[in-house]
């Protein structure tokens, strides 16, 4: 059943083939036996999760069915889910049951999904290789001693291993598609705006958005489906039409033009990787698409610009956690600095540490115009590029990143080497547009992901593309050996 | 633009985050790898260029000041560490 993908369950769901409770116990069963060797989960909901099925198959028997009534999903921890511990992988919020159910959550209950539990993440979303996380690395399920990329780590192996169809993941830097690439699954970063933050920790506010992961476009445009469209809770989200996604998905792809960013295939990447997104353009040439080569001049800027906005926007969005309304406090404070310095340096981890710190920096008086300003300048020159590009093409493609999965603290505590990581998936956030990765080849035995980046709101074409080329290839059917039955 | 110790403890104070003896040379050599990093945007050239805060190049809506929320204070203080009579417990502010 495992096996199944997410439209299959629907399916088979909905013809009574199986009930969700059989469906639910099954990968319940699943991802606690499969958690001490990967850690994809933080909280495992069994009896919330079962409750939630009973209903499912109550209303699935009585006709009335929403369109992924008693699909099992699992959640990233940065989604506040009401009753729910919601740590977001950080001692800070350990002790944080949520109040209350994030936008992206209430979406997926009322169309029926049954809610596992809350996977692993890096620490506040900030990483790439889920090493941060206060509850443990996860595992990347293709290559137990390579991390599963980050943030939404635990969410990419939990799929990747089977023990969901789908999961909620967040983006901000690459953190849906940088881990949908290192597991071999499909992840999409939809348009900023698209999906509502209302009950989404936050991290760069003008960066952040949530978007789904699964193991095929098809699957990808399902969930995006429940989840897209206005909020009036989150004062980002845009009141944008939400298409029919799964309406466009067959669409030939002939007249389609594709841009190839020649900075995206410069020295810095890996050679297999390269050789399996050239061979994954080939085959959209074959069904008829045409590729142009375009430059992106500013690329180089992203990273830097990046490393200012993100750690600046974190510095305030996390100045919130202070001991005194929710999660970590100290024991004992002297007096109310006390109470929120330990609190702080306690409940938050080095890497969170460190980017608060820089971020405060980059905005503290004498350093403002150098640093943030700059920043934001630079910001509107990498934008400026996509538009210059999108005015020649419908796509942009590349890599998703410049290696497949590393191993455990390859990294050396280094954390240039880390965000060097995101190379090629930042500069889709800080010009707010959709992104998505899917997998195209493996290297040494680890996938290997190609991005797709569209112009705004052009979610539908893109996975229209992806889903033509899943239709053609079986690099998304692909499982690890571990899991391969 | 390196930083020094002196700095560390001024960002320490600014960000309400504690660094302590133990860890204060690997956080300041961590920062300034990464201010490393970042200066690489100080050879770009930005000039006239307007800074852009929203993605999308738009301004966030606004609505009615009016109330159209309510706040359940038991449920919200229901996970707080110390409270008392409906307000936070802090330590004593004035002296």
């Amino acid at each position: 059943m495992h096996d199944l993908t997410l439209a299959e369950m629907c399916r088979g769901l909905a013809r009574r083939q199986f009930s969700s409770a059989e469906l639910t116990r099954h990968l319940l069963a699943r991802c606690a036996a499969a958690n001490p060797a990967y850690n994809a989960f933080i909280t495992l909901d069994e009896a919330g999760a079962l409750a939630q099925a009973a209903a499912a198959d109550a209303r699935l028997a009585a006709d009335d069915a929403p369109t992924l009534c008693g699909v099992p999903i699992a959640h990233k921890d940065i989604f506040c889910t009401r009753g729910l511990r919601t740590s977001c992988g950080s001692r800070m919020l350990d002790s944080f049951i949520a109040p209350y159910d994030a936008t992206v959550v209430e979406h997926l209950a009322a169309a029926g999904a049954v809610t596992l539990g809350k996977t692993n993440m890096d620490e506040f979303a900030m990483g790439s290789s889920n090493e941060t996380s206060w509850y443990g690395p996860v595992k990347n399920p293709w290559a137990p001693d390579c991390v599963p990329g980050g943030s939404s780590g635990g969410s990419a192996a939990a799929v990747a291993a089977r023990l969901v169809p789908g999961a909620t993941a967040t983006d901000t830097g690459g953190s849906i598609r940088q881990p949908a690439a290192l597991c071999g699954i499909t992840g999409l970063k939809p348009t900023y705006g698209r999906v509502s933050r209302w009950g989404m920790i936050a991290f760069a506010s003008s960066l952040d958005q949530a978007g789904p992961m699964a193991r095929s476009a098809e699957d990808v445009a399902l969930l995006l489906q429940a989840i897209a469209g206005f909020d009036e809770r989150d004062s980002t989200c845009l009141d944008h039409p939400v298409p029919d996604y799964h309406a466009a998905l067959d669409q030939p792809l002939d007249g389609l033009r594709i841009g190839v960013p020649a900075e995206y295939f410069d020295t810095g990447l890996n050679p297999g990787t390269e050789r399996a997104v050239r061979d994954a353009l080939a085959e959209f040439e074959r069904q008829g698409a045409r590729l142009v080569e375009v430059r992106l001049p500013h690329s180089d800027l992203a990273v830097p610009a990046y490393y200012v906005i993100a750690p600046a926007e974190a510095s305030a969005n996390l100045s919130r956690f202070d001991g005194v309304r929710y999660g970590h406090r100290c024991e004992n404070p002297r007096d109310l600095r006390d109470l929120f310095m330990r609190s702080r340096a306690e409940g938050f981890g080095a890497e969170v540490q460190r980017r608060i710190l820089i971020g405060t920096y980059c905005l503290s008086a004498g350093y403002y115009d150098a640093y943030y300003h700059k920043a934001q300048q630079a910001r509107r020159l990498i934008r400026q590029d996509f538009l210059d590009a999108f005015a020649q093409v419908d796509l942009l493609m590349g890599p998703t990143c410049p290696n497949p999965a590393f191993a455990f603290g390859a990294k050396g505590g280094d954390p240039v080497a880390m965000y060097l990581e995101d190379i090629y998936t930042i500069a889709a956030n800080l010009a707010g547009l959709p992104a998505l990765s899917m997998p195209c080849g493996l290297v040494e035995g680890k996938p290997v992901g190609v991005q797709i980046i569209g112009n705004y709101f052009d979610e539908a074409r893109m996975l229209n593309a992806a889903h033509r080329f899943q239709q053609a290839t079986d690099w998304h059917r692909r499982a690890p050996a571990e899991v391969a039955a | 633009m390196a930083i020094e110790r002196a700095d560390i403890e001024k960002l320490s104070f600014l960000a309400r985050i504690d660094i302590t003896e133990s860890t204060v040379a690997a956080t300041t050599e961590g920062i300034n790898r990464v201010l490393g990093l970042i200066d690489q945007l100080r050879a770009a050239d930005t000039q006239g260029v307007a800074p852009l805060a929203h993605p999308l190049d738009i301004v966030q809506r606004l609505r009615e000041d009016e109330v159209s929320e309510t706040v359940d204070r038991e449920v919200l203080q229901a996970i707080a560490p110390a409270v008392e009579d409906g307000l936070y417990l802090v330590p004593k502010v004035i002296e």
